[in-house]
């Protein structure tokens, strides 16, 4: 797909921003805020279809990855990026950005086809997801990509961190909001509830967690696992707003993302399809992190193909 | 307290490091509205109270929740705060390690790990609530610095420096009683190891409570005509190679001293040292093992961390080695 050099030494070389990118980005915002509803969901679509045939190829070059959940967080990210979150990807520390954390930091390749298209880095470096020396680490790093705002990796951490920066943003009185996308595997993580517990506590209504609800986790179900159900009414018991909708609904995210504040932080659990896109990849707990051959990924960008 | 508890030869007025801290916390909030004090329903235990009434916004109290707490404050310090987390060490370092590695070290946020009540500070509540483990996990993770100040004054050198630094610090704040031994003003820097008194014939490495041991430690030797030379190595970690490797070169000997476990903290890190750069016979005083019950003074005599203790221990160190050679 790209040309450019892989060498160790390419590889190491520091992510910067790409201006034309971002000016690409920042007129496709424009442009959606301007639209209407139907234009904004096909919007949103070809954004999402890119971004899987990202996904694929950076997979698929590196010879490791999660495409399963890099799949099925597809469209929350599209929907979050393309049209919701306040960014400047050239200065990524802009005070006063939103805060996205990717709590499933295992599905960095989704996230670097996210940041990359919104110029924060050239996408042509997705070559280097995983590479020897390369600041794209197989888990988020933020001192090495910008647009990543904690290293993620280890599940359960992402939600407290999410609920400190919402605080920050309460004592200080600013106006920007965060929002942190959690696997449903990992709210088997104790660590998820001792946060949400404490965000209701401190009505942290600019925090929204977003769970990608695809029902897989590593080895099996979560119902098989460890079951999570009634899902909503646990956000609820802790405190929470809580909505269900259907994850690769463009429209649906969009107003979950978009409405109005209450006093409560938001939970928006977002059903969803592990690998979604690529049928012989829904659904199929194998594609957790397999890896496709070449006549699989042949097939896969196919049914990709508008 | 009475002399024997104190360890010392003399009389000495002792002060609870955590007093020096919650006044010098209140004092840089006042100064600077970065600050904030991130706590686990330690409130009293962090002595927080007047802290919380002068800044009520800026006291974050998570309740009794490490892994929440460490990664609130990791949230704190991205949303532009400079996060004091104030807990007692045994749950912060043990309870949140994933936390502490990840959220704040890896991820390089600006917060100060405060391990409130360190070593055998509670005692009487035995092996769970004492935390002779931490200085072993905090010099294991990254390039974490780790600070023991032995004193009220090096306790807010050492908090002025971590706020000014703009990088992660772990540092104990000792609840057991001790004299003062930094003098009034000396400002804290990582990587320098004081040294308290000149000598030649061995050297006294301490941290934290023992360091005003060591120092009485080397009056008794003195008494003997042993002249031993004391460090206060309250940078354990980088630990100031130069001068301790000085110290191994002209004392030709040494005993380290700590209120924690006997592997991984001051005495591993220096056995690091100077068995890789200039070996010298070693010394290693601390805890072996999980501690019984009993008041942190019988402790610290229950395992020979008294000035007689390490005085002997330093005799029978020099006996030994020089009987050898």
């Amino acid at each position: 797909m790209f040309m450019q050099s892989n060498s160790p030494e390419d590889a190491a070389s520091v992510l910067t921003p790409d201006i034309e990118g971002a000016a690409g980005w920042r007129r496709r915002r424009r442009e959606l805020a301007l639209a209407d509803g139907a234009t904004q969901v096909a919007r949103l679509a070809t954004a999402s279809r890119e971004m899987r045939r990202q996904i694929l190829y950076t997979i698929e070059n590196a010879g490791l990855g999660h495409v399963g959940g890099d799949l099925s967080v597809t469209d929350i990210l599209t929907t979050l990026f393309e049209a919701v979150l306040q960014l400047d990807p050239e200065q990524p520390r802009w005070p006063e950005r939103d805060r996205f954390i990717l709590s499933k930091g295992h599905c960095a390749a989704a996230l670097y086809a996210a940041l990359s298209a919104c110029g924060f880095f050239a996408p042509a470096r997705l070559r280097h997801f995983a590479a020897a020396l390369s600041p794209l680490n197989g888990h988020p790093n933020r001192e090495k990509i910008p647009g990543v705002e904690t290293n993620t990796g280890p599940l359960g951490h992402g939600l407290p961190v999410a609920v400190g920066c919402a605080t920050a943003a309460q004592i200080a009185g600013a106006s920007w909001r965060t929002f942190v996308v959690l696997g449903d595997g990992e709210l088997q993580e104790g660590s998820n509830w001792e946060a949400a517990m404490y965000a209701a506590h401190r009505g942290l209504h600019s925090l929204t967690a977003v769970v990608d609800r695809n029902r897989l986790q590593q080895g099996a179900s979560t119902a098989d696992t460890n079951e999570l159900e009634p899902l909503a009414d646990k956000w609820r018991a802790f405190g929470w707003d809580a909505l269900t909708l259907d994850g690769h609904d463009h429209a649906a995210l969009l107003r979950a993302f978009t409405a109005a504040p209450t006093r409560r932080p938001r939970a928006v659990i977002a059903n969803t399809v592990k690998g979604k896109g690529i049928s012989f990849m829904e659904n199929g707990v194998e594609w957790h992190h397999k890896v496709p051959n070449a006549a699989q990924y042949e097939a896969a960008l196919k049914e990709l193909t508008p | 307290m009475s002399r024997e508890e104190a360890g010392t030869s003399a009389t000495l007025d002792t002060f609870d490091c955590r007093v020096a801290f919650a006044d010098e916390l209140a004092r840089m909030a006042a100064d600077d509205p970065r600050i904030v004090a991130v706590c686990n329903d330690s409130v009293g235990s962090s002595n927080l109270v007047a802290f919380r009434k002068a800044f009520p916004e800026r006291l974050i109290n998570v309740g009794i929740a490490e892994q929440n707490m460490v990664g609130v404050a990791a949230g704190l310090a991205n949303g532009g705060f400079l996060p004091f987390v104030c807990a007692a060490s045994p749950f912060l370092t043990g309870r949140a390690l994933e936390q502490i590695k990840a959220d704040i070290v890896y991820s390089n946020f600006p917060v100060v790990l405060c391990g409130m009540s360190p070593g055998l500070a509670y005692g009487e509540l035995g092996p769970t609530h004492h935390s002779i483990e931490d200085l072993a996990w905090m010099r294991a993770t990254g390039s974490l610095p780790v600070i023991v100040p032995a004193d009220p004054e090096q306790t807010r050198a050492a908090m002025r420096w971590a706020a000014a630094s703009g990088r992660p610090a772990f540092m104990r704040v000792g609840r057991f009683k001790v004299p003062a031994v930094t003098p009034a003003g000396q400002t804290f820097e990582l990587g320098r190891a004081d040294t308290l008194r000149e000598g030649n014939d061995i050297t006294l490495i301490a941290i934290g409570s023992l360091v005003s041991r060591a120092l009485a430690a080397a009056a008794l030797l003195a008494a003997r005509g042993i002249e031993a030379r004391v460090l206060n190595a309250a940078s354990v970690k980088p630990l100031d190679d130069e001068t301790i490797l000085r110290a191994a070169r002209e004392t030709g000997a040494i005993v380290t001293a700590e209120e924690a476990v006997v592997r991984g903290g001051l005495g591993g890190a220096v056995a690091e040292l100077v068995s890789q750069q200039h070996p010298v016979p070693l010394a290693i005083m601390g805890v072996p093992d999980f501690a019984p019950t009993g008041n942190t003074a019988f402790l610290l005599a229950h395992f020979g961390l008294t000035a007689e203790g390490i005085a002997g221990r330093a005799e029978a160190l020099l006996a030994r080695f020089r009987k050898a050679a």
